[in-house]
């Protein structure tokens, strides 16, 4: 061991020159650290990014519109990176930013529906013999989420009416019932009880024969993506989102009104009929207005989600409130 | 530990807990928010808010249970930063959600319950933060500096409901926050029933 005093005066570290080292080695420490932080808070919350892979869809048509069929929402699409990056789909992510990325490569090889029940025809359909029913027609409908935000999207399909027309409902059924695919090896959010798995949902006979009502294969005239319901999934644009029922594998007649899941999940929230109405709120938050994605600021939600002219006679003696 | 390192150690909290700001301002003014990114910024900040409240609980138990004393420097810096993330939190909301409208602010918090708990959380924040300097706390005495600042515990709790009430269907990240807050607020109760403090026995530096 050394004595102190054996050290010479002239190796004991000029003091100005200590403290530089120290602060600049503090200087290093705390943006390295700054980084390291950041590099982490990124990690754990980000919102979604990446590239949607598409397929075009074949024999795209665009059907003739008018101002009354409600057909073609005269208003600005959302973008395609939003409608693929922004998805309600529990069944692969309760983050609506993680849904893209936990559904990339979800298989639909072979998928098959089966549409059964009450119709003169049950039939199970392979993916190839449901869509070549009718060529897709490009619908440009407004989605509005009963979580208050909404888009316009570009879909392509065919009405429901025309698969109802092909089995022939029979005398009794009066509701369509619809469920989807249940493996929670391909969709991993089924492996956590947040919902009663499989996701079922349902409409009223008039309901799903409703011009409107749209059995979807696409959106801007790509094969769905798999965010968005692959291979083929329901929309109805005058309910909220959740009543658009995706990776469809049954479409069942019945007589009873179906459960739904939803509704089952929270009565006092979640209604069979869901029709947006802006006078009706959520228990929790308000439905008067809403905000369309890739605007700012928010905008006034419309009666029946701006399609009151076309399925306002629907619902006519209804009271909406109790039948919310 | 010594000065030196004291105000370095300063130094490293109050930085960190400045980047998910800056961050999150970062991306804003590259529009890399998502879809959706007024909702992004609200949820991104209020659960900062609740990430910092919950650091905040988390220095007194860390501090008895392990000896390192000088970690209570980092108590003040880091509550002040749950109220700016809470603070940030509502005044997103109010510009950017509600577009400045007083009026629509106040019926929807009139309205929702989960955003009267969630006003009443950053409400009683505000007196933790005026109170924070060291002449604030010689002005009230140290009994009644800690007496008032318990407030802590109910913005951490006011904030996990109003976080679990506004969840719509997948509560378990509010469970988590909640069972958390559970075990910290666990702490300080067996701690009291532990070691009941004898009346006039103010200790320098206590406080739960």
């Amino acid at each position: 061991m050394q004595e102190p005093d054996k050290i010479s005066q002239r190796e004991i570290t000029d003091p100005a020159v200590y403290f530089n080292r120290r602060q600049f080695l503090q200087t290093g420490i705390l943006a390295a650290s700054a980084v390291a932080t950041g590099v982490v808070y990124h990690e754990l919350n980000h919102p979604a990014a990446g590239v949607t892979k598409t397929v075009p869809l074949a024999g795209l048509t665009t059907t003739p519109t008018n101002a009354d069929n409600g057909f073609h929402a005269a208003e600005p699409a959302t973008s395609f990176q939003d409608i693929t990056h922004y998805n309600n789909f529990y069944e692969f992510s309760t983050d609506k930013e993680g849904v893209a990325a936990a559904a990339a490569g979800f298989n639909t090889r072979g998928w098959q529906v089966s549409v059964e029940g009450l119709v003169r025809h049950p039939r199970v359909f392979s993916l190839a013999e449901l869509l070549s029913l009718s060529p897709p027609e490009e619908r440009i409908y407004r989605m509005r989420c009963v979580e208050t935000w909404s888009m316009v999207i570009p879909w392509a399909g065919y009405s429901l009416s025309k698969l109802l027309d092909v089995v022939e409902p029979l005398e009794g059924a009066r509701y369509v019932a619809f469920e989807s695919l249940l493996d929670p090896q391909r969709m991993p959010g089924q492996r956590a009880d947040v919902l009663n798995w499989p996701y079922v949902e349902g409409l009223r006979l008039d309901e799903a024969m409703h011009p409107l009502t749209l059995l979807a294969s696409g959106i801007y005239g790509q094969a769905l993506p798999p965010q968005d319901g692959a291979p083929l999934r329901l929309v109805v644009p005058w309910k909220y989102g959740f009543k658009g029922i995706k990776s469809i594998v049954k479409i069942k007649l019945v007589a009873e009104q179906p459960r739904t899941t939803w509704s089952e999940a929270g009565p006092n929230e979640y209604g069979f009929y869901a029709n947006v109405n802006p006078h009706v709120d959520h228990p929790r938050w308000s439905q008067a207005t809403e905000q369309r994605i890739g605007q700012s600021g928010r905008r006034p939600t419309l009666m029946f989600n701006g399609y009151e002219a076309q399925v306002g006679h629907l619902y006519a003696g209804l009271d909406l409130r109790a039948n919310f | 530990m010594n000065d030196h390192d004291l105000r370095f150690a300063k130094r490293l909290v109050l930085l960190n807990s400045a980047v998910p700001a800056v961050v999150l301002g970062w991306d804003a003014w590259h529009h890399q928010l998502g879809a959706n990114p007024v909702n992004f910024a609200i949820l991104t900040t209020g659960m900062l808010a609740l990430v910092f409240l919950l650091l905040t609980l988390l220095v007194t138990p860390l501090r008895v249970l392990s000896g390192w004393n000088w970690i209570i420097f980092s108590r003040r810096t880091l509550g002040l930063y749950a109220f700016f993330y809470a603070a940030l939190h509502f005044l997103i909301f109010f510009s950017l959600d509600r577009g400045f409208s007083v009026a629509s602010t106040v019926s929807e918090m009139v309205q929702r319950k989960y955003l009267l708990v969630g006003i009443t959380g950053l409400l009683v924040m505000v007196p933790l933060a005026v109170t924070s300097t060291n002449a604030m706390i010689k002005r009230l005495g140290g009994k009644r500096w800690r007496a008032l600042h318990r407030l802590a515990y109910v913005a951490a709790v006011a904030g996990v409901i109003h976080y679990y009430m506004q969840v719509k269907k997948d509560v378990r990240q509010p469970l988590a926050f909640a069972a958390v807050l559970a075990i910290l607020l666990g702490y300080r109760w067996w701690a009291t029933l532990r070691r009941p403090v004898p009346a006039g026995a103010g200790k320098a530096g206590g406080g739960l």
